[in-house]
């Protein structure tokens, strides 16, 4: 145990001490509310709101749609399709980064294989205002690994779905709307939330596939951690990367506590 | 109700018991019907949005810069320059980092379950943070806080690494070893006589090993593929390489080097669960026949 826990604070707690200390103090050293003020404002809050907005879109969109994904697979009869699916979500929900930038270029970027079919029937998307270099370029891209990631933890809450409570509320007359209205979907909504909470943390923290997509053009809190890490900051304010980094911290912190929360919740009817 | 794949038992149990089946036959039929129609488009829907990107991905990687097939991206790669050199970087990288995570996750795990189930809850713990501290949270505190002989080391990122792997290594370790009465098999090794080392590796191990492999497999997949610590840390791993490395006809490469990450971490989780599923058959055929 104690080597683990001595790996562990060398690894996780140093450094997260050293954004927190960092992020209270100026250049001097001295301690300071200066960077925290910086990015409060002007384009490094601009960063947190595109990243807050990228989060939530990339969170509640694949969250649906993972979830009706995981259902329609769950109720199949196909045991071969659900072990496809299984192996599929394990590695897609963990394929974010740089290889999935280059298979998106294939597909979407201006010579992309599904532009020049869309080409085809005279719907280029880039005809029509889309942008696979910016931010609804990039959240189109974060549901690749968004959606299997949904599947990946919804379905164990999926099948805890008992099908003698379908059976009871049918015996009682309830149509396929009422089960789900006062059945299905009540027992199910602690867990879609808290697995949209982790989906939420997971677009939040992402740094690589928005980074190599837009080679760092685009104003999201991580890639402009990464441009002042690369020393592309003004003189005299090259703390306000850990000032950034605290921020996440802190908004991630306040997510994973939700989560608890709502987990607890989930737990009553599923387990 | 057929639709949701009632057992046909249940419905005899209901039909015996008296109980009116409040849905008419036709009825039932019908909405059958609208039930596969709606999986149908959910499953085209899905199917298309995650696979003509790897198929646009594989056609652009065998093609030639004029659009002809061609395995010349393919062919290409080893002697593109810089490649040699990101690939036994990740290697190396990648062997370090499976090594050092098994050696600190295998008897951690096992100790805490064998002496100290009450910290289990605190190594749950521990072992998500790696998901809610960010990466580029991690790299931008290790970078200041580090010395100076560790961070000019490429090591440092294996060292990250095991961090990252940690919530794959140890939930498929504990799981894998909830799933056996791990005390019992211990006990018993140890009474006949079995050093710690044998029971450790005899005993113990072979009962991980599925839960372990694919894990594995993951984590090889995750160096792999990992750029924020990397480029960070101004290592040329091989996905910063593919972000860096610009020719003229440099995409069809970058994305040929792309999709074999892809392909690769797929053929070896498959073959992995097959050959475990397939172990697991032959083992019970040979308890059946005994």
């Amino acid at each position: 145990m104690a080597p683990f826990l001595i790996y562990t604070f060398l690894g996780l707690g140093i450094p997260t001490l050293a954004v927190i200390n960092l992020a209270f103090r100026n250049e001097n050293g001295t301690l300071s509310t200066s960077n925290l003020h910086l990015i409060s404002q002007g384009i490094y809050r601009i960063g947190f709101e595109n990243s807050f907005k990228l989060a939530l879109l990339t969170s509640i969109i694949p969250g649906i749609l993972g979830v009706i994904l995981a259902y329609t697979i769950q109720t199949s009869r196909s045991g071969l399709l659900r072990r496809l699916v299984a192996t599929a979500s394990g590695v897609l929900a963990n394929f974010g980064g740089v290889n999935l930038t280059f298979m998106f270029i294939a597909t979407l970027g201006s010579a992309g294989l599904l532009t020049a079919w869309l080409n085809l029937i005279k719907l280029n998307p880039w005809h029509y205002g889309f942008n696979l270099y910016s931010f609804y370029g990039v959240a189109f891209v974060y549901m690749y690994f968004q959606i299997p990631l949904m599947v990946l933890i919804i379905t164990p809450a999926l099948g805890g779905l008992r099908k003698s409570w379908r059976e009871a509320a049918e015996n009682m007359g309830a149509s396929t709307f009422g089960y789900w209205r006062h059945v299905g979907i009540p027992v199910l909504l602690p867990s879609v939330l808290g697995a949209m909470l982790l989906l939420f943390g997971s677009a939040f923290a992402a740094y690589a596939t928005a980074e190599s997509l837009t080679t760092g053009i685009i104003a999201l809190a991580p890639i402009q951690i990464g441009v002042v890490l690369n020393g592309n900051v003004v003189a005299g304010q090259t703390h306000v990367g850990y000032a950034i980094a605290f921020g996440m911290l802190v908004i991630l912190s306040v997510t994973m506590i939700l989560y608890g929360l709502v987990r607890k919740r989930a737990s009553k009817w599923l387990r | 109700m057929a639709s949701i794949g009632v057992p046909i038992g249940d419905f005899i149990a209901n039909e015996e018991a008296g109980i009116d089946r409040p849905m008419p036959l036709a009825g039932a039929r019908k909405k059958r019907r609208r039930f596969s129609l709606w999986r149908f488009i959910v499953l085209f829907v899905a199917g298309a949005y995650f696979l003509i990107p790897i198929f646009a991905g594989l056609k652009f990687s065998l093609q030639d810069i004029s659009g002809r097939f061609s395995f010349q991206a393919i062919q290409n790669l080893p002697s593109a320059p810089g490649f040699s050199g990101a690939f036994w970087l990740s290697m190396r990288l990648a062997i370090v980092t499976l090594v050092v995570s098994i050696l600190l996750m295998v008897p951690t795990t096992i100790y805490v379950h064998l002496r100290l189930p009450r910290m289990r809850r605190l190594m749950e713990f521990i072992t998500i943070l790696p998901i809610v501290i960010p990466p580029i949270v991690i790299i931008a505190g290790i970078l200041p806080a580090a010395p100076l002989w560790a961070k000019s080391s490429p090591y440092l990122l294996s060292f990250l690494y095991v961090i990252l792997s940690m919530p794959f290594i140890y939930r498929s370790l504990d799981a894998g070893l909830s799933a056996i009465d791990l005390k019992t098999l211990v006990e018993a090794a140890r009474s006949l006589g079995a050093s710690w080392l044998r029971t450790l590796t005899q005993v113990i191990l072979p009962n991980l090993r599925p839960a372990l492999l694919s894990a594995m497999v993951l984590t090889l997949a995750l160096v792999l593929g990992e750029f924020t610590m990397a480029s960070l840390d101004l290592w040329t791993t091989i996905p910063v390489w593919i972000v860096q490395f610009n020719t003229a006809s440099s995409g069809h490469v970058q994305t040929a080097a792309s999709m074999l990450g892809l392909i690769g971490t797929w053929v070896f989780l498959t073959i992995i669960v097959s050959i475990d599923r397939s172990e697991s058959r032959k083992s019970r055929r040979k308890t059946g026949t005994l």
